[in-house]
């Protein structure tokens, strides 16, 4: 079986594991299923250029900006465009932009790449003051994206088929990046990140590397904030803040940097760690002094604790236990 | 390998081309829930309400306080027996003034938590995000915490109503006062950059309009406001209308003040409450590393409001709010934007009780718009069938070295285009007339 017939196995029984368990939750939690969905989208982009090309990036809130405001720009003035052609759109200008931002790290390294892609979190969405009629200023825009299929209405709640978008969008992707990742471009991605001057040596033109590797994250940053545009309906400068980019960066030291199931592990924690410290919040009935900090708090606590406990992430965490366990059995099989 | 591939691109293609076959952006043919019968969120001696509040977050200084006083208030009232023997679940979600957030924690209330009614969602930004979902869900929108004029759209949003007077109402009554009491002074505007700025200056423009030196837009998620300041400064505006919220009025007072900059400030309700000012001009100013004296900051500023301040002890509303403040959140400064909270619940809980025992969501946007609907405010509401807009007027202030204030035009009402602007009637309802709690 080749590698891409495995992974796109694998995807499909994903998404029928996600078509399955959307059906049974109530539609609240079709909405979070689908935030998972597209924070993963962005932390697996992220995780392909740090932890598979070695380059950092404090910006890719930047890329979910460009990504939703092109669809919300689609929708509003291109009506008739269907809504998987706005996704591919907002992919390919994120795109588009992730290579403009690579040929400029590509000369940077640590530190100064660190600030130029914090630069770009901090700036890129201050360009809806510049031009507040057609990206709405600080207020953003409002719209509501028609996707469910006349044949569908009425049978499955608008919730559930966002949900089953969003992810078959994201296993689409996560197919494609695990291609990607395993393939020779991997290798060449993995060649630049050890030793630039060997790589270099093998032939690798290291330059382009760079600027396809940031291309293809920044084009994961772009679907992921289409697909939060097309989940909600909103594109406006205050949900695009460095808070975004570090939390995006937290997500995935949390899950395990480089491993695209640490980028599955850590947007389950950004969408339900605050959401369980919020629950136990109200269900303590704290002053709102303390409640209205704590789920921040929380999630904080638990990067520590899982840096500390597992530094190779939640994804390197449970690859020891499974192997001390595997060991112990071995062993044991062994020494009867 | 190859014709696999094939195969998954074409299945994939078809799955994407079936999917949709209208664009995203058409409407689509069937319409939204109508509110009629349906009453969620209601039980035999219970209704659900929400709220989305920005507890932290660039707006949480000063408004965060609004939903701890919403909450003394229902407690009040829940007290005292609730509304038509139903108790008050106040539910409030924190989206920390981000639209992205606003659209979860507002679905979560809806589908989760099954709300019979959104109450005083706050903010511009935030709020307009959901007006659209909650009016096709036919969720009632109550009392949103914002001047904008997109609240008050009784065809296009027949479930949402505005609270507080609107930008451009309020903007026409600065202007005026501006153009008769400060005339021939240089005027610059400080706004904030969406619909507060837009609507503000629409008002303004009807007076003051050939004066105006200068116009400066800030976003909140920016705290620097030097390079807003400095070009008011440059401009030579001896008058600086401020129609900002606390946060930003507090900044800008600060960064007047570090250039040496001392324009009249003619600052919004929104963001001209003296108590939470001096508290945010102290914080603020210890975190730059510099003691001010907030009162002489605040000395002279002139605002506008539409309820009666809470120094106004005499004022039968301040005594409930009072009352309600020492029993249930006595820890918690007395402000003007504390008793903005309590005045928006006892709104809410008047059109509940006016929708009556048999509640529906239909009943209770009838009730709203019923025009009886009558508030702690010193100008009326401009709530009926034809029109969701909340007070229609305001008074100007000035605030006294010891940061209380003095009335300096009565409280006047107006329209939001290009109507007179006239004295607001005087006779107002007591607590007694309405006797909830």
């Amino acid at each position: 079986m080749s590698l891409l017939t495995r992974h796109a196995l694998l995807g499909l029984l994903a998404l029928a594991g996600i078509v399955v368990l959307t059906s049974v939750v109530d539609p609240y939690t079709d909405v979070q299923i689908a935030t998972v969905g597209y924070y993963l989208v962005a932390v697996a982009g992220l995780t392909l250029l740090t932890g598979t090309n070695g380059q950092i990036s404090l910006g890719h809130g930047a890329f979910m900006f460009i990504g939703a405001y092109t669809v919300a720009l689609l929708v509003i003035h291109v009506p008739t465009f269907p809504f998987w052609a706005d996704l591919l759109l907002a992919a390919a200008a994120a795109g588009l932009a992730g290579a403009l931002t690579g040929a400029a790290a590509a000369r940077l390294h640590g530190p100064y790449l660190a600030g130029a892609t914090l630069a770009l979190a901090v700036g890129l969405p201050a360009i809806t003051q510049r031009f507040p009629d057609a990206l709405g200023g600080s207020n953003g825009l409002a719209f509501t994206v028609q996707s469910l299929p006349t044949g569908l209405a009425g049978t499955v709640p608008q919730t559930r088929w966002q949900a089953w978008v969003v992810w078959t969008t994201a296993l689409l992707l996560l197919v494609l990046l695990a291609n990607v990742v395993r393939g020779r471009f991997g290798r060449i991605l993995r060649a630049v990140r050890d030793d630039e001057v060997s790589a270099a040596l093998a032939g690798i033109h290291i330059g382009r590397t760079k600027i396809l590797a940031f291309l293809l994250s920044a084009l994961c940053g772009g679907l992921a904030g289409g697909l939060q545009a097309f989940l909600l309906g909103t594109a406006a400068p205050g949900s695009f803040t460095l808070a975004l980019s570090l939390s995006l960066l937290a997500a995935m030291v949390l899950g395990g940097v480089g491993s695209l199931w640490g980028a599955l592990w850590g947007a389950l924690a950004l969408v339900f760690v605050p959401q369980w410290a919020d629950d136990l919040t109200k269900a303590l009935d704290l002053g709102t002094d303390v409640a209205q900090h704590l789920p921040i708090a929380v999630f904080g606590a638990v990067l520590i604790a899982v840096v500390l406990a597992f530094p190779q992430g939640i994804h390197g965490g449970i690859n020891r236990s499974l192997a001390r366990l595997f060991r112990k059995k071995e062993t044991h099989e062994n020494n009867p | 390998m190859r014709t696999t591939r094939k195969a998954l691109a074409a299945a994939i293609a078809a799955s994407l081309l079936l999917a949709s076959c209208s664009g995203a952006g058409e409407p689509s043919g069937g319409g939204g829930a109508a509110a009629g019968d349906a009453a969620p969120g209601v039980t035999d001696d219970r209704v659900v309400i929400g709220t989305h509040q920005p507890l932290t977050g660039p707006a949480a200084p000063g408004y965060s306080r609004i939903s701890v006083a919403a909450k003394a208030m229902y407690d009040y009232l829940n007290d005292a027996g609730g509304i038509n023997g139903r108790k008050i679940d106040y539910r409030v979600e924190d989206d920390g003034y981000n639209p992205t957030r606003t659209v979860e924690v507002v679905k979560q209330l809806v589908l989760q938590d099954q709300v019979f009614a959104i109450v005083g969602g706050l903010g511009t930004p935030t709020h307009s995000k959901v007006v659209d979902y909650l009016n096709s869900e036919g969720v009632p929108d109550l009392l949103v915490s914002s001047g904008a004029l997109a609240w008050d759209d009784p065809a296009k949003s027949p479930m949402t109503f505005g609270f507080q007077v609107d930008y451009a109402r309020e903007g026409k009554i600065q202007g005026k006062y501006i153009a008769e009491h400060l005339a021939g002074k240089k005027v610059g505007l400080l706004f904030q950059n969406d619909d507060i700025g837009r609507d503000a200056q629409q008002g303004l423009d009807r007076y003051v309009k050939d004066s105006v030196v200068s116009r400066q837009g800030y976003d909140p998620a920016n705290t620097d406001v030097l390079p807003q300041l400095s070009a008011l400064k440059d401009s030579g505006a001896q008058v600086v209308v401020c129609s900002c919220v606390p946060a930003f009025t507090a900044l800008a007072i600060l960064t007047a003040a570090k250039l040496g900059f001392h324009p009249q400030f003619v600052v919004s309700s929104i963001g001209a409450d003296p108590v939470t000012l001096t508290g945010l001009l102290a914080d603020f100013a210890k975190r730059g590393g510099a003691e001010v004296s907030p009162a002489a900051l605040l000395n002279g500023l002139i605002g506008t409001g539409y309820l009666p301040d809470v120094g106004q002890t005499d004022d039968p509303w301040i005594a409930l709010f009072k009352k309600v403040h020492d029993k249930y959140i006595p820890d918690e400064p007395l402000t003007n934007t504390v008793a903005f909270g309590m005045a928006q619940a006892y709104t809410f809980a008047q059109a509940l009780k006016l929708a009556g025992r048999d509640l529906t969501r239909g009943k209770l946007v009838d009730a709203m718009a019923s025009g009886k609907i009558k508030g702690p405010g010193l100008t009326p509401f401009g709530f009926s069938k034809e029109s969701h807009s909340g007070y229609t007027g305001a008074y100007v202030f000035k605030i006294n070295p010891d940061t209380s204030t003095t009335v300096i035009q009565p409280p006047a009402v107006t329209d939001r285009e290009g109507g007179d602007i006239t004295p607001a009637p005087t006779e107002r309802v007591t607590p007694q007339d309405i006797g909830l709690g």
